[in-house]
């Protein structure tokens, strides 16, 4: 009788703690979008903003977060991929890969705001790259290497050994069996690790606040050493700053649906790609 | 008969164990020759000492490989250069995962020096002599993955012989296909042997006797007995190949 | 042909060279800045001084109250992280139906993708209202709202860490169990969880790591006051929110800059350790399936 009851009192434990996280989950949509969809027109995703922020669109700070994603990819996915390659297919010395990966695994555990005060500190002030684009997106870069480099490690040891061989016993070299056979079949697993970067470089505040992002700025960015607005940040200033909450709340809102779709969107798609990798599979 | 490849006192280890003792034989050129034992004898082992591919399993090899004058396991050999010269068919059939053109005009684009019309006259020429043309010409451009299991092998076999190999290394190439599909790789190696040397590893005593022109029989690592087919099969002159090929053990 | 081999190896090379070099370079850049903070004052009253008055005339740099706020909606975020994460780890790894998982995983990895910015927007405009008026207290934001968001958010890393470490306990154990006639509930939590508890430990540590690390949550949420806290609803200011709120208005150099780096270096050294522990948990985990 006790056992019984301990039985079902676990499984009601387990099956509550996903209910609780999923109806979170759902809530916590719900409640954003009921809150900001009435700001949500063409004009607020393609119009500057007007009157110190309470009223107009938030095109800058799409512009914005677009270019600083754009740049920290850039540099991130070429480094994170020549990295995977060398931690899978060279591999050597151990120790130094040993150090290699260590040193990636405490990247992707560092906060994100020592980040911020690393690109402060470093691109801002120490290479005189002021706040500005470029800035704020070379330390997003370095934010999102761990997860390309080691999507693109597992994505890379998951080619099965056979194709390696029939391309060696063709008379290729490591680095044609490399280009030609494993990256192409790795391409997918890596992508969706960069797709899911992407979102996250999006995403991300606490390592613009000081390196890129501006609350408020008159024109749109012209050259990658301008300062610009960010979606995010938009965000927290427009709930922390300024004099008129009641007409900045309803515009934070209308924010985060834009940027929330956007990352959906992004993280839907690395979702969809990998379950396409695996039924592909079997 | 004139001699492709001379193996002489071939030893090879993995770590304290000793895979392959002592082998002496020679391959002779546009033959097939088949080399049998039950598993783990170290056949397949041996069949990759031949195009080095035991480079990245840390096999330890002391002995000489002899193709046209040069040891084979010569510091200088360059070995994308000699896996031109000795091609190579698996176990289980493993086309890339690329269209079946690409398939077979890999080898030939890694090595880079044909012009396009050359590379397309090779690969219809190498499609053609494993009877797949006829089956393909039209879906050149699809995936190779969607093709059948015998077909696949027969691809991967029209892929090997693509850049023109003095010689074919088959490693148990029907272990994986169907009575039908095996029988065809069985006749084409027979139709093939007048073209190229074919050096093919198999558990199956039956297809050695019926493609093979030489067979070598391999037990623990030494190769206890190397003669004709026809004379192996019929006046062994070991007691163990007896036993083996009359089935006692395998 | 040679140079191209080489030069394709030397690139890999120098591109898996550049995380030594970002991490060496975050360590240093943060050294470097906070360092000189400690000619002024001795390490010993930065860390257990009481009072945080940056700008006051003369000023006081003593970070216990923003350590004490850290830690204090740590705590709270893994007493409500953790028993959900885990949960929902063990639900999804031992008592889902595969159709199930293929449904319930994207939904935890969509948590895991919303922006901390949104969650603290959430926070601090939604959930403080609620948690002032159901308590009836003058302040919503403090560390018991903060603990639920930040706990929300850790959900995705703990559940997917300990989901890892629960997959790789061996059939066999779990079918030995029911052999032996233990139900499902009895398999999970005397035998599936000690089995990957390492991968779990991990898994909480992660957490531990993700919240007291995270900025834009307790930036929003957390009320920002820089006292040492009295109850679970009194307003904190974490080490991450002094960084952020105030680094906007220091001066390059100034005693204040050097202090918000010095915390920084606090906050580093926590991570950097707790993300050892972290490795050394999981490599155990590793390690104890080889020896099987």
């Amino acid at each position: 009788m006790k056992r019984k009851f301990i039985e079902i009192l676990g499984e009601t434990f387990l099956r509550l703690s996903i209910i609780i996280s999923l109806i979170f989950l759902f809530l916590f949509l719900f409640m954003i979008f009921s809150k900001g969809i009435k700001v949500i027109s063409w004009e607020f995703l393609t119009r500057m903003p007007r009157s110190g922020m309470t009223k107009g669109g938030i095109y800058p700070a799409i512009l914005g977060t677009f270019w600083i994603t754009i740049v920290s990819i850039f540099i991130a996915f070429p480094i994170g991929i020549f990295s995977g390659i060398f931690l899978s297919e060279y591999g050597k010395p151990k120790w130094l890969v040993d150090i290699i990966k260590t040193s990636i695994n405490t990247l992707s555990g560092t906060p994100s705001i020592v980040f911020g005060l690393f690109g402060l500190s470093v691109f801002v002030i120490g290479l005189n790259l002021k706040v500005s684009i470029l800035s704020g997106g070379l330390t997003l870069a370095i934010l999102i290497l761990p997860t390309i480099i080691n999507s693109t490690v597992e994505a890379i040891n998951s080619v099965p050994f056979d194709f390696r061989e029939a391309a060696l016993s063709l008379g290729a070299t490591k680095s044609q069996v490399i280009r030609n056979v494993v990256l192409p079949y790795a391409m997918p697993g890596i992508l969706t690790g960069t797709i899911i970067s992407v979102g996250r470089a999006a995403g991300e505040t606490a390592p613009i606040l000081f390196t890129a992002a501006t609350f408020y700025s008159r024109r749109l960015p012209k050259s990658l050493m301008d300062e610009v607005m960010a979606m995010p940040y938009h965000i927290y200033a427009l709930m922390t700053e300024g004099t008129s909450p009641q007409y900045q709340i309803p515009i934070a809102y209308g924010t985060a649906i834009v940027l929330l779709i956007l990352i959906l969107f992004i993280n839907g798609s690395a979702i969809f790609l990998r379950y396409r990798i695996r039924k592909r599979r079997g | 008969m004139e001699e492709l490849i001379k193996v002489k006192n071939l030893n090879l280890f993995f770590g304290s164990k000793h895979i392959l003792k002592s082998i002496n034989m020679s391959i002779y050129k546009k033959s097939v020759t088949a080399v049998i034992g039950p598993s783990g004898c170290g056949k397949s082992t041996y069949l990759r000492c031949f195009n080095r591919m035991n480079d990245y399993n840390g096999a330890k090899i002391d002995g000489e490989i002899m193709l046209d004058g040069e040891d084979i396991n010569s510091k200088n050999t360059d070995v994308t250069k000699l896996r031109m010269k000795v091609g190579m068919v698996f176990q289980k059939p493993n086309p890339f995962a690329k269209s079946i053109f690409e398939n077979v005009a890999f080898g030939l684009k890694i090595h880079g020096k044909l012009k396009t019309y050359e590379i397309e006259n090779r690969v219809e020429e190498s499609l053609k002599s494993v009877w797949l043309w006829d089956e393909v010409k039209d879906r050149l451009k699809e995936s190779a993955l969607l093709l059948s299991g015998g077909q696949q092998q027969r691809l991967c076999m029209a892929r090997a012989l693509a850049t023109n190999p003095e010689i074919v290394l088959l490693d148990e190439p029907t272990s994986a296909l169907d009575p039908n599909s095996t029988r065809k790789i069985e006749d084409l190696c027979l139709e093939l042997k007048g073209k190229v040397t074919i050096l093919i590893v198999t558990h199956n005593i039956a297809q050695a006797a019926r493609i093979s022109d030489y067979t070598a029989f391999l037990y623990l690592g030494e190769l206890i007995e190397y003669n004709e087919t026809k004379l192996i099969f019929t006046v062994p002159k070991d007691k163990k190949t007896e036993e083996y090929i009359s089935g006692k053990f395998g | 042909m040679k140079t191209k081999e080489f030069l394709f190896k030397y690139v890999s090379f120098l591109a898996a060279s550049l995380s030594i070099l970002f991490l060496l370079g975050i360590i240093l850049s943060i050294f470097k800045e906070g360092i000189p903070l400690f000619k002024e004052i001795n390490v010993f009253d930065f860390i257990f001084g009481r009072r945080w008055h940056p700008t006051d005339e003369p000023p006081d740099f003593g970070i216990l109250s923003l350590i004490i706020g850290s830690i204090s909606v740590t705590i709270g975020a893994l007493i409500v992280g953790v028993p959900l994460g885990v949960g929902s780890a063990i639900y999804v790894s031992e008592i889902a139906s595969s159709n199930a998982k293929e449904i319930l995983k994207p939904f935890i990895e969509i948590l895991a993708g919303i922006p901390s910015v949104i969650y603290g927007l959430f926070g601090m405009n939604i959930l403080a209202p609620i948690v002032r008026k159901i308590f009836n207290i003058p302040i919503g934001l403090n560390i018991f709202s903060t603990s639920i968001i930040l706990g929300i958010m850790i959900i995705p890393f703990v559940s997917s860490l300990s989901e890892d470490a629960l997959r790789s306990v061996s059939k066999d154990v779990r079918e030995a169990s029911y052999a032996l006639g233990a139900n499902r509930i009895e398999t999970i939590f005397k035998v599936i969880v000690p089995a990957a508890l390492p991968g779990i430990i991990a898994s909480i540590i992660l957490g531990f790591g993700r919240a007291i690390g995270e900025t834009m949550v307790v930036l929003m949420v957390s009320g920002g006051t820089a006292t040492i806290p009295s109850s679970i609803f009194s307003p904190v200011r974490p080490m991450t929110s002094a960084i952020a709120s105030e680094m906007g208005e220091t001066v390059k150099g100034s005693l204040h800059f050097q202090a918000l780096y010095g915390i920084a270096i606090v906050l580093l050294i926590i991570t950097l350790l707790s993300n050892l522990l972290m490795q050394w948990f999981v490599s155990r985990e590793k390690n104890e399936k080889k020896i099987y």
